[in-house]
């Protein structure tokens, strides 16, 4: 048993549970996309701010907002502990990724239910 | 018939500064022998040369090395798998200490051998034979016991060279499921308990490299896998 304290889950097992359903989840979140831009050939403001306007899609898009925040730090969280054997480059370089993702899902947020 | 380019890794701590490749000259007489006899033939060419061998059968594990980029066991490995432009390149095992030439320090892969307990643990009272098993329980032990430990699986392993002293790695991952197969084990929850952290089993990423070179043709990523399985249905 390997201790840690800066991966996600605390334990391997929901980290790769995580990376797996945060995967599925962002999968079906870019069909989607793509088959609505393919269904919506000369999309407009209107038509791309009332889809965005509904219920459903802000909740389907806030959880493709955290699978992504789930999975890029499980992600980077492991390609920072193979390649990174100093220590304190590890921490920084996991604080700047961490700090990152939180702004980008406040700030998706912030988009979503804004004006 | 052209004479077979052998160029190998030499490094000896105690008189190089650094490691290096020599280059060496070899007649096979047209004959596919194995890797290990072209060792054995290059050693009375210079004696000074070591690896490691002992059955040459492929049973004992002894001499994993890479050929032509590849890990495998030289005495069960033809000069004809291997050689591509009459040319063939022997490098220790990678990613492990090299004690001298082809003989790596399998120290930290026999410490994660060690660490998943690779005996039979069971705490209920010893019967007055053998404790047995159905010949469908013992067949789920097929593809698992047979591991030599040669060490060409672990290795192979990205994961492994990257964290070989927090990663298990495909030889000990494949005798931690080979006890949790075995219906007459009862540490079961002790043996997964201890592979649920994100290192010990979770570092394997899949590529496979343990199977495309197992010369025992065993695959570990199954195995893991399989862990896998019962650690989910354990945990949810």
């Amino acid at each position: 048993m390997v201790t840690n304290i800066t991966n996600l889950g605390r334990s391997g097992l929901s980290d790769w549970l995580i990376q797996r359903v945060s995967a599925i989840i962002l999968a079906v979140y870019a069909v989607f996309m793509v088959l609505y831009l393919l269904f919506h050939p000369g999309l407009d403001y209107a038509t791309w701010s009332g889809l965005f306007s509904q219920t459903w899609m802000r909740i389907f898009s806030l959880l493709a907002f955290i699978s992504i925040a789930a999975h890029a730090w499980v992600g980077l969280w492991t390609v920072s502990t193979d390649y990174l054997k100093q220590s304190g480059a590890r921490v920084a370089f996991q604080a700047v990724v961490m700090l990152a993702i939180f702004v980008f899902l406040v700030w998706g947020i912030q988009v979503l239910w804004g004006a | 018939m052209s004479t077979l380019q052998v160029s190998i890794y030499r490094y000896n701590p105690e008189t190089d500064s650094a490691p290096y490749m020599q280059e060496f000259e070899l007649d096979t007489q047209g004959r596919d022998i194995m890797v290990l006899n072209a060792l054995e033939m290059i050693k009375q060419q210079d004696s000074s040369m070591a690896y490691r061998r002992s059955c040459r059968e492929g049973v004992c594990g002894s001499d994993g090395m890479n050929m032509n980029g590849k890990n495998g066991l030289s005495c069960v490995t033809p000069l004809s798998e291997v050689v591509k432009d009459n040319k063939l390149v022997l490098r220790p095992l990678p990613g492990l200490p090299v004690i001298r030439d082809l003989v790596v320090d399998m120290g930290v892969f026999y410490k994660q051998y060690e660490s998943i307990q690779p005996y039979l643990q069971n705490d209920t009272a010893a019967p007055a034979t053998e404790r047995l098993q159905s010949p469908e329980e013992r067949e789920k032990l097929d593809g698992l016991y047979e591991c030599i430990l040669c060490a060409c699986c672990s290795t192979a392993c990205p994961s492994f060279w990257w964290n070989p002293d927090k990663f298990v790695g495909p030889a000990g991952l494949l005798q931690a499921y080979r006890f949790l197969a075995d219906s007459r084990d009862t540490a079961t929850n002790e043996r997964l308990a201890r592979l649920e952290d994100p290192f010990s089993l979770f570092r394997c990423r899949g590529i496979m490299n343990c199977v495309a070179v197992c010369p025992k043709g065993l695959n570990p990523t199954r195995a893991i896998g399989k862990i896998r399985e019962m650690l989910l249905s354990n945990a949810t």
